[in-house]
């Protein structure tokens, strides 16, 4: 095997094995940080000998035992008593002996307790969101600082700055690695999908000429959803959270022109959407309802993407499901923001004037007062009625609040239609 | 990237029909199956009847032909297949190194082919021909109402 493939072969089963590497280090050693360094050592160990001696037979087994190795030495040579504060310390030394013993078990055990307890330390809310996010590619996606530096568009020693630091706030606070308790899980675990969330949202706003890294944490994210989904099959937010992203995911196709310009929702060609993450998003929605999730705010924004999934062409979309549901949405997460959608959707099922008088109410909200979408909504609806002169004031007025120059000539064009057009059916 | 999985186990072109894979190749695989889900890279899978169900439809100078099985001249043929979702063809090869698989098997590991695989002009063919086929239907609807 080639020096180059045997280097993509590292790096391919460092992303199958480096989790739950960590997570059964971390367990042994009481130190995320440290765990991640032993892991890392095994893994440069790995870089060095195996173009030599030939990718081993079971890699994953050899790097399991090699970082095992590792952390022996290290709690032998008793770099614990510096670096973790005194009770942990102590206990070490009366355990030492039996280190050794301890590590096997905790690395040949089932680790899906490990797992689960490095999802969410690493998504702990005493780490910013960047941080949290940063570590959770780390940890739990197996992404190098420089595959994060580049997903996210910035400098790689700012990430790795970031993860140093997070390393540090988890240790100078203190946190213990442990599952949250009862009483904490449901806020611990809100904190878990948002870093999921907001990693496949970055993804997903890729646009054409980024760096390759940057779409792919769309499959980053689904993937640590499929993962958390596993280790916590009972809990329906995790599967409105799945259900979301493979609904989204499945558009990826279809979104973009040849030329990389965006397409809209419903003038994208349906036979470009995935149907197996269409299915899969179904199902994964279907699960959270059953768990009696139906309400929660992942899995109403999943019913939502399923109303468009199910529609075969954009006529056929139920506008009244929707609807319902965004008001649904509207009461576990208010904000103006889905009350715009909500008043889109209404206008669909029930005509420009009855989603005029929602977006009318927004008119005084204050956090949309730049948001271009609002007078561009509001231009739509009024073109619609009829209300010519009015629309074209609210394209124009659209057009001067969005950033992007596509956007903008869009609602220039739709600005001029408005005086060359004397009567709309 | 998509992959998909396929397994070849030899002997399976001349199973008899209604065979089934013993009980303990099935928990085997059953685990196999789980650590691909617990994972989050196993988008879809299925085991398929042996070909002696089955049938084989050819096109010997461009008309079907219909063959039913098993097909003897077949060296070999597909028990089953997994879809999996990972980043790269070495670690699609890696998830199939785990595979509890026997002497018989044979696991090939093939791409699944995507829109952005292809040239820009297929691409941009390709769309045409779908708006093309987007207009008609909207006039086809026109002359219905």
């Amino acid at each position: 095997m080639a020096a180059a493939d045997i280097h993509r072969t590292i790096e391919a089963v460092w992303r199958i094995e480096s989790a739950r590497l960590i997570a059964g280090l971390a367990r042994m050693v009481r130190d995320v940080g440290l765990a991640e360094e032993l892991a890392q050592d095994a893994l440069v160990t790995a870089l060095e000998k195996w173009p030599e001696s030939g990718v081993p037979d079971n890699p994953g087994a050899w790097l399991t035992a090699t970082a095992k190795r590792r952390a022996i030495d290290h709690l032998r040579r008793g770099k614990m008593l510096d670096r973790k504060h005194e009770e942990i310390g102590r206990e070490l030394e009366e355990s030492q002996a039996s280190a050794a013993d301890d590590v096997e078990a905790a690395l040949d055990n089932p680790i899906e307790d490990d797992l689960l307890r490095l999802v969410f330390i690493a998504c702990h809310p005493v780490l910013s969101r960047e941080a949290r996010v940063a570590l959770t590619l780390r940890l739990l996606g197996g992404l190098t600082t420089d595959e994060i530096a580049r997903a996210f568009l910035v400098g790689e020693p700012t990430i790795a700055q970031r993860i140093v630091r997070a390393k540090r706030t988890l240790a100078e606070a203190q946190v213990p690695f442990e599952v949250p308790r009862r009483e904490e899980l449901q806020a611990r675990l809100a904190s878990v999908l948002e870093v999921i969330y907001l990693i496949f949202n970055e993804g997903y706003a890729a646009t054409a000429g980024d760096d390759w890294m940057r779409p792919e944490l769309c499959a980053d994210a689904l993937r640590l959803g499929r993962i958390v989904a596993e280790l916590l099959p009972r809990e329906p937010e995790v599967h409105g959270l799945v259900a979301l992203m493979e609904i989204q995911a499945s558009r990826a196709a279809a979104r973009t022109g040849p030329g990389g310009a965006p397409i809209l929702l419903l003038d994208q060609d349906r036979t470009r959407w995935d149907q197996l993450l269409i299915r899969r998003g179904l199902a994964a929605l279907a699960r959270a309802e059953a768990l009696g999730g139906a309400f929660g705010p992942y899995a109403l924004q999943a019913a939502i993407a399923a109303c468009h999934a199910r529609a075969r062409t954009a006529d056929e979309t139920d506008w009244r499901r929707i609807s319902a549901l965004y008001a649904a949405l509207g009461e576990v997460t208010p904000s103006p923001i889905v009350e715009l959608n909500r008043a889109v959707a209404v206008a669909m099922a029930f005509g420009p004037a009855a989603g005029l008088e929602l977006v009318d109410r927004l008119n005084a909200e204050p956090t949309l007062a730049e948001y271009h979408l609002l007078p561009a909504v509001r231009g739509d609806l009024l073109f619609k009625l009829g209300r010519l002169d009015e629309a074209r004031a609210e394209f124009e007025r659209a057009a001067e609040l969005t950033r992007n120059a596509r956007e903008r000539d869009l609602l220039l064009q739709r600005a001029a239609a408005c005086a060359a057009d004397p009567a709309p059916a | 990237m998509r992959f998909m999985m396929l397994m070849i186990p030899k002997g399976y072109e001349s199973a008899a029909a209604g065979t089934l894979p013993d009980v303990k190749a099935i928990e085997a695989m059953r685990k196999y199956n789980e650590a691909l889900g617990k994972a989050g890279v196993l988008l879809a899978l299925d085991g398929l009847h042996p070909p002696s169900m089955g049938a084989r439809v050819s096109f010997p100078g461009g008309k079907p032909k219909v063959t039913d099985g098993p097909f003897t001249e077949a060296k070999e043929v597909l028990g089953g297949y997994w879809v999996i979702d990972v980043k790269s063809k070495e670690e699609a090869i890696e998830w199939a190194k785990r595979c509890p698989g026997s002497e018989n098997e044979t696991i090939e590991i093939r791409q699944v082919m995507e829109i952005s695989d292809f040239p820009a002009d297929v691409q941009e063919a390709v769309a045409k021909d779908e708006e093309r086929q987007d207009e008609e239907r909207q006039r086809e609807a026109l002359s219905k109402s």
